[in-house]
C-alpha cells in the first residue's frame, strides 16, 4: 500500500537525490510563478536551496512550511520526521548535518526558546544548519496567531556562551523564498547557525512568488575535507576561519565534541586554558563572523544622501515604514530608508558613519525596544534615536512612525540616549510617565 | 623494546587515556564489553557512529575510535535520530547514562522506541547522578540517600525495561556491570537487531552513591550487584524494579520484530 497517489512522483528516498549536490537540481526547484504564503515559500526556498531534511514540530504559525515540505519531500528524496519535540527537532537537524544532508527546523517562538542550548551546540560544533523562525506575539504563548518581532536578542544570545549567527528577515513572501535559498548558502559558507527570522505577517501574507529556474539559484557547496585523511582535524580553519568538514562514516573515525576543544576535537584540560597553551574556540566562533561581517551584512538602502532623518527596520514592519516615508516626504521632511536585511551580524560600520551626517535615526520594530539599543549603541551620541515601539499582535500604524519621524526632524536637543528622547508611547513604556 | 598493544586498542583512543572515569567504576568496564561486541559482530567500523550525552558514561563516546559524537545533555537520541535517518547505511549506537537518557531525555527515550529507529541503546544505570556530584536521579532506588536526598530517597524509581518495552523497543536486556561475557553477548545481539534495542547495565558508582550509603568500594559494590542478580530471561518487564540493595533481576526481556522506521519510511513513501 501507498500513501502517495500514483499519479504523482515518487523516487528512492536514499537515492542520488538526497545527497549533497554542488548545483540546483531542476526537478527540486519548482520554477514558476506562485501565489502563496510566506511558509510556503520558504520551504519552496529549502528545496530550491537543496535541503533534504526536516526535523519538525507543529507550531503556529509556522506550521505550513512543515506542511509543505512534508508533501514534498518524498517527491525529491527528502527525510521529513515530525519529532517529539523541539528539543528533538533542532538535536536530529544536528545530526542529519553531520550525515552529509542539508538539514533545517522551522518553528516559533515557544519552539524557538527550546531550541536555544541545541543551537549553542549547532554554533560549538560548527554544524551547517538553518532555523526559520516565524514570530508570533509573546512573551510566552502570547499572541499565536498574530505577528512579533521580539525574538531578535533572543536569536542572537539566547544560547550560553560567546558564539555568533547570522539572521535574515524577509519582508514578502517572495523574500521568504530568496532569502531560505541564501540562509543555507551563508550556513555552508560559514558552518554557524543561520536563522530566517521571518514573523506570522509575512508567513501567512499571501503573494505573488516568482521561483526561478535552477540554474539562476546560486548554491554554495559543503566545504569539503581535500587534504589527507590522516591530516585531517575537524577544527583546523582554512585562511577564513571556518574548518573544511567531513561526515559521519566517511572513515575519519571523528569525534567532535561541544566541550571546549582543539583543533582535533580533543577535550581541553583547564590548565592549558589557563597556561594559553589553548585559545578559547569561542574565539574563532566569533571571530569567523566579525571578520567577514561586511561579506555577509545585506542593507538596502534609498534616500540616504540628503537625509536628516533615518528609518531604520526589518521584516515586515519595512514596509509599513515604507508609507511613513512616503507621508513625511510629502510633508517636506528629508527621510532616508535603510532596511536591515540582515539584522546579525549589526551593520555597526554604516551606521556609525550615519549618525555624524543625520539628525537621528526612527526605529520601529514589534517588540518594546530590541534592535533599537544596537542603533544607538552605534550612533555614540552623535544623534539622536528614537524608537518607535509596538506590542505583538499586529503591524504599526504608519502614523506612529511618521509621528516620530516628525519629532525627530524638529528636534534640536540631542537627548541621552532612547531612554530620554521618547516618543509618547515610549514614555509610558519607561516609566517616566504619559504625557 | 616492542610496544605491546592490547588488541582492544584498534576501537580506543588510546591518545585520550587516561580516561577520567573513578576507579571502581563500572563504565570501564561497558566500554571493554562493547569493544569486544563490535569485535564480535564484525561491523563495518567506518560505518559505526557513537553518540553520547552528558555525563560520566556521556565521555564514552570520547574514548572509543569510531566516529563518537559527545552532544549535550539528554539528546543522545534526537542526534542519533538525525544521523541514521539522513544515512541509513550508518549503525548508530547511543550509550549514555541514566539521568541522561531517562530523566532529560526520557521523552526521547520513549519516541525513538515508539518509532522503532534503528539504533542500540546502552543504558549504563548508576542510580544517581555522578558527575554532578551525586544528586538523587529517577532511578535511584527508594530510601537510598543521595546529596538531594539527605533523608533518604523517598520517589519511586522508573523501571526502565518496562518503560522501553511499553514505548515499542524490540529488543530489551539488563546486566551488571560484572556480567561481562553475557553483557558483551547481548550488546552483539542488540548491534545486530534491526529496530530499536536496548541495554541496561547496572554499573557502581564507587563514589557518590557508594561513599553516601556506606557500600564500600567499587569492587565491593560490583561483586554485590553480581551475587544479588537473578538470570530470569523472559521475565515480565513489569518485575523489573529495583530495590536498594536488593535482589536484581537480569537478563534479555524483550526480543521480538517491527518494522524499522526506515522500512516503513520506504514501503510507505519510497518507490
Amino acid at each position: 500500500m501507498k500513501c502517495i497517489k500514483d499519479k504523482e512522483e515518487r523516487i528512492d528516498v536514499y537515492g542520488e537525490r538526497g545527497r549533497l549536490q554542488l548545483k540546483a537540481n531542476p526537478k527540486d526547484v519548482r520554477t514558476g510563478v506562485f501565489y502563496i504564503d510566506g511558509d510556503v515559500a520558504a520551504a519552496e526556498g529549502a528545496l530550491a536551496a537543496g535541503c533534504k531534511f526536516l526535523g519538525g514540530y507543529p507550531i503556529t504559525p509556522s506550521t505550513e512550511a512543515a506542511e509543505a515540505f512534508a508533501k514534498r519531500a518524498p517527491q525529491v528524496g527528502a527525510i521529513f520526521i515530525q519529532m517529539e519535540d523541539e528539543l528533538g527537532s533542532i538535536s536530529s537537524v544536528m545530526g542529519a548535518s553531520l550525515s552529509g544532508r542539508k538539514a533545517m527546523t522551522i518553528t516559533s517562538g515557544p519552539g524557538f526558546s527550546l531550541m536555544m542550548e541545541t543551537i549553542g551546540l549547532g554554533a560549538m560544533l560548527e554544524l551547517p544548519f538553518v532555523i526559520i523562525n516565524i514570530q508570533r506575539g509573546g512573551p510566552s504563548t502570547g499572541v499565536p496567531t498574530s505577528t512579533g518581532q521580539a525574538d531578535m536578542m533572543q536569536a542572537r544570545w539566547g544560547s550560553q556562551g560567546d558564539y555568533e549567527v547570522i539572521t535574515l528577515s524577509p519582508d514578502s513572501p517572495q523574500e521568504s523564498f530568496d532569502f531560505t535559498v541564501k540562509a543555507f548558502n551563508l550556513a555552508e559558507k560559514y558552518r554557524c547557525p543561520v536563522m530566517l527570522m521571518s514573523d506570522e505577517c509575512v508567513g501567512h501574507m499571501t503573494e505573488k512568488v516568482i521561483i526561478p529556474e535552477a540554474s539562476e539559484i546560486p548554491i554554495e557547496p559543503r566545504r569539503w575535507f581535500k587534504g589527507k585523511k590522516s591530516d585531517y582535524a575537524p577544527y583546523k580553519p582554512d585562511k577564513d576561519l571556518v574548518p573544511p568538514m567531513v561526515k559521519a562514516g566517511d572513515g575519519y573515525k571523528l569525534y567532535i565534541s561541544a566541550l571546549e576543544h582543539n583543533e582535533k576535537g580533543y577535550p581541553v584540560s583547564i590548565k592549558d586554558l589557563i597556561e594559553g597553551k589553548h585559545k578559547s574556540s569561542a574565539k574563532r566562533l566569533v571571530d569567523k563572523i566579525r571578520v567577514n561581517a561586511d561579506k555577509i551584512i545585506e542593507l538596502k538602502e534609498e534616500g540616504l544622501d540628503d537625509a536628516e532623518v533615518v528609518v531604520i527596520s526589518y521584516g515586515i514592519t519595512s514596509r509599513v515604514a515604507i508609507r511613513a516615508i512616503e507621508l513625511a516626504r510629502k510633508a517636506g521632511i528629508k527621510v532616508g530608508n535603510l532596511r536591515l536585511v540582515t539584522v546579525w551580524p549589526f551593520p555597526d560600520k554604516r551606521i556609525v558613519e550615519l549618525s555624524k551626517k543625520v539628525k537621528g535615526f526612527v526605529v520601529p520594530e514589534i517588540n518594546y525596544g530590541q534592535i533599537v539599543f544596537e542603533v544607538e549603541r552605534c550612533t555614540h551620541g552623535n544623534s539622536n534615536v528614537i524608537l518607535v515601539p509596538h506590542g505583538g499582535g499586529s503591524v504599526h500604524s504608519p502614523d506612529d512612525i511618521l509621528a516620530a519621524i516628525k519629532q525627530v526632524a524638529k528636534e534640536k536637543k540631542r537627548y541621552n540616549g532612547v531612554f530620554e528622547f521618547a516618543t509618547v508611547l515610549e514614555r509610558q513604556i519607561f516609566g517616566s510617565g504619559a504625557k | 623494546m616492542k610496544e605491546i598493544k592490547h588488541p582492544m586498542d584498534f576501537y580506543l583512543r588510546m591518545d585520550r587515556i587516561p580516561h577520567i572515569w573513578c576507579p571502581g567504576c563500572g563504565i570501564g568496564l561497558v566500554a571493554s564489553a562493547f569493544v569486544a561486541a563490535m569485535e564480535k559482530a564484525k561491523l563495518d567500523e567506518e560505518k559505526v557512529s557513537v553518540v553520547s550525552g552528558i555525563g560520566c558514561t556521556g565521555r564514552f563516546a570520547g574514548y572509543i575510535k569510531l566516529d563518537s559524537f559527545h552532544t549535550t545533555h539528554g539528546r543522545a537520541i534526537p542526534f542519533a535520530t538525525g544521523l541514521k535517518l539522513a544515512n541509513p547505511e550508518l549503525k548508530v549506537v547511543v550509550v549514555s547514562g541514566d539521568g541522561d537518557l531517562v530523566s532529560i531525555g526520557g521523552n526521547h527515550l520513549i519516541h525513538a522506541a515508539r518509532r522503532n529507529i534503528d539504533m542500540t541503546v546502552v543504558c549504563v544505570n548508576n542510580f544517581i547522578y555522578a558527575m554532578t556530584g551525586g544528586q538523587v536521579a529517577p532511578t535511584t532506588p527508594l530510601t537510598a540517600y543521595t546529596t538531594t536526598s539527605p533523608y533518604g530517597n523517598f520517589e519511586p524509581p522508573s523501571n526502565i525495561p518496562q518503560i522501553v518495552e511499553a514505548a515499542g523497543a524490540v529488543y530489551v536486556a539488563r546486566w551488571t556491570a560484572l556480567h561481562i561475557r553475557r553483557l558483551t553477548n547481548s550488546i552483539y545481539e542488540a548491534l545486530n537487531k534491526p529496530g530499536f534495542s536496548f541495554v541496561e547495565v547496572i554499573s557502581p558508582c564507587a563514589q557518590y552513591y557508594s561513599r553516601i550509603n556506606r557500600l564500600g568500594d567499587g569492587l565491593d559494590m560490583m561483586k554485590f550487584y553480581h551475587e544479588n542478580s537473578v538470570i530470569k530471561h523472559g521475565e515480565s518487564t513489569d518485575n523489573l524494579h529495583i530495590d536498594y540493595q536488593k535482589e536484581i533481576i537480569v537478563g534479555k526481556f524483550v526480543d521480538r520484530e517491527r518494522p524499522t522506521y526506515i522500512e516503513s519510511y520506504k514501503k510507505w513513501l519510497g518507490k
